[in-house]
C-alpha cells in the first residue's frame, strides 16, 4: 500500500482497480450467459419426463409437499397480523369493515406470491442446490454420464419442473390460508361482521386482475428461484467450501431476483 | 417412503391447491357476480364524472345490475363518455331512464344509479342515455355555500 502511494504511482493502482471492476463485470456476464444456456438445456430436457413421470412426482413431494407446512403456518400468521394491523389503522376512519378487502388484495397481489417465493427459496431452493452440488462433489453426476445416463434429464429437469409447478400451488394455498387467518382474527377475535368481511372483497377483488395476475407472478418467481437453485448446484465448485458458497448464493440471489421482479411485474400489471 | 405414499401426498397437495384456488375465486373474488356474462352495452354522457372508475358498479334501486366498462373524454363536446355493460336479464329499462352519479355513504365509492322513466320503448344494445346527472363535487358545493354565506352578510 505504501509502495503504491509512494512511488510506483497512483496511476497504476487506479488501473488495477479498473481492471478488477472489468474482470468482475465480464465474469458475471459470463455466468449469466452460462445460466441462460443451462436454462434452455433444462427446458429441452423436460420433455424426457413424459416417459418417466415418477421422477417428477418424487420431486414434487420433496419440493412441494415438504414446503407446505411452513407455507401454511406462515400464511396463517401473516393473515392474522395483517388483519390486526389494518384493523387498528382503519378503525380511526370508521372503515374497519374494509379489513377483509385490504387483507385479500394485499395477499393475492403481493404478499402471497412474494413471501411464498422467499420461503420457497430458503426451504426448497437451498436444498436443491445442496443436493445437486453434493452429487457433483461426490462425482455422482460424472458417474451417471459414464453410464450414458444424462444427468440433465435424470436429475436437473425433474427438480426444475417440480419447482415451477409447486410455486403457484403453494402461493395459492398461502393466500387462501392467510385470508382464513384474517377471518379468524377480524370476525372471531375483533368482532367484525362476517357478512361485510366477505362481501367487500367480492365487490373489489377481480378474478382476472388480482387472482390470475398473482398466479402469473408466482409462476415467474417459481421459474426464477428454481432456475437459480439448480444452476448454482450444477455449477458449484465441487468442494465443501464451494458448496456452502453456492447454497448461500442461491438464497441471496433468488431473494433479490424475486423482490426486483416483483417490482417489475407489479409495474407492468397494476399501473395504467 | 413407498412411491404409493408419495403419490398420495402429492395428490393431496394438488387437491389442496385446487381447493384454495376455488375458495379464492368463489368466496373472495367477484367471480360469483359474473353470472353467465350475457350483457348489453349502453353509453352515457356526463359533464363531470367525479371519482367514477372503470369497473364501478351500476345500480338500480340499490341493486347492482352492471358495471362501467370504459371511460373516455370527448374533447369536441367537452363531455365524459361512459360505457356501461348491463346484465341481459335487466333489459326492460325505458329509453327515458335517467343515469346519475351517486356516492355510497359520505366518503364511499361512486357508482351510477338508474332511475327508470315511463316510455314504452326499452333501452337496447348501443343506445345512448340522454338524461344524466353529473357527480356532486364536494369542493364546489362547499365553495357555493361559503359564497352564498358571504353574500348574506
Amino acid at each position: 500500500m505504501i509502495f503504491a502511494l509512494k512511488g510506483k504511482s497512483l496511476f497504476n493502482s487506479l488501473i488495477d482497480r479498473i481492471q478488477h471492476v472489468g474482470a468482475a463485470t465480464i465474469h458475471s456476464f459470463q455466468r449469466l450467459g452460462h445460466a441462460s444456456v443451462f436454462l434452455l438445456e433444462v427446458i429441452a430436457s423436460c420433455t424426457s419426463l413424459l416417459t418417466r413421470p415418477l421422477l417428477l412426482v418424487k420431486q414434487l413431494h420433496s419440493v412441494g409437499v415438504q414446503t407446505l407446512i411452513i407455507i401454511v403456518v406462515a400464511g396463517l400468521f401473516v393473515g392474522m397480523v395483517m388483519a390486526l394491523q389494518s384493523y387498528y389503522a382503519l378503525i380511526d376512519f370508521g372503515a374497519e369493515d374494509s379489513v377483509g378487502v385490504m387483507v385479500a388484495l394485499s395477499l393475492m397481489r403481493e404478499l402471497g406470491p412474494v413471501i411464498t417465493a422467499l420461503l420457497f427459496a430458503g426451504r426448497a431452493g437451498s436444498a436443491l442446490t445442496a443436493e445437486i452440488g453434493l452429487m457433483k462433489a461426490t462425482e455422482q453426476l460424472s458417474g451417471m454420464e459414464m453410464m450414458a445416463v444424462n444427468p440433465m434429464q435424470r436429475i436437473v429437469a425433474p427438480r426444475f419442473l417440480a419447482g415451477v409447478i409447486s410455486m403457484p400451488l403453494l402461493a395459492t394455498i398461502f393466500s387462501a390460508v392467510g385470508i382464513i387467518g384474517a377471518y379468524l382474527v377480524a370476525v372471531e377475535l375483533l368482532g367484525l361482521d362476517s357478512g361485510a368481511f366477505w362481501s367487500q372483497p367480492q365487490n373489489k377483488v377481480d378474478l382476472y386482475l388480482d387472482l390470475y395476475n398473482g398466479i402469473i407472478k408466482s409462476l415467474v418467481f417459481g421459474i426464477v428461484a428454481t432456475w437459480i437453485a439448480v444452476f448454482e448446484g450444477y455449477d458449484c465448485i465441487p468442494t465443501s467450501e464451494g458448496l456452502g458458497q453456492a447454497t448461500t448464493r442461491t438464497v441471496v440471489h433468488s431473494s433479490l431476483a424475486i423482490l426486483f421482479l416483483d417490482f417489475v411485474l407489479t409495474a407492468l400489471m397494476f399501473t395504467k | 417412503m413407498t412411491s404409493r405414499k408419495i403419490e398420495i401426498l402429492v395428490g393431496l397437495f394438488v387437491a389442496a391447491a385446487m381447493a384454495a384456488f376455488f375458495m379464492l375465486a368463489m368466496n373472495v373474488s367477484n367471480m360469483s357476480s359474473y353470472n353467465g356474462g350475457e350483457k348489453y352495452e349502453l353509453t352515457a354522457r356526463f359533464d363531470n364524472i367525479g371519482g367514477l372508475k372503470v369497473r364501478s358498479p351500476v345500480a338500480a334501486g340499490g341493486v347492482r345490475i352492471g358495471r362501467v366498462t370504459d371511460i373516455q373524454y370527448n374533447s369536441d363536446t367537452y363531455e365524459a363518455i361512459v360505457s356501461i355493460a348491463i346484465d341481459e336479464q335487466y333489459n326492460k329499462f325505458p329509453i327515458d331512464t335517467a343515469a346519475s352519479i351517486l356516492t355510497s355513504g359520505l366518503l364511499g365509492e361512486q357508482f351510477i344509479g338508474f332511475e327508470p322513466g315511463a316510455e314504452e320503448e326499452f333501452l337496447k344494445q348501443g343506445d345512448v342515455i340522454d338524461l344524466t346527472q353529473s357527480a356532486l363535487v364536494l369542493e364546489q358545493i362547499i365553495g357555493q355555500f361559503l359564497y352564498s354565506k358571504a353574500d348574506e352578510e
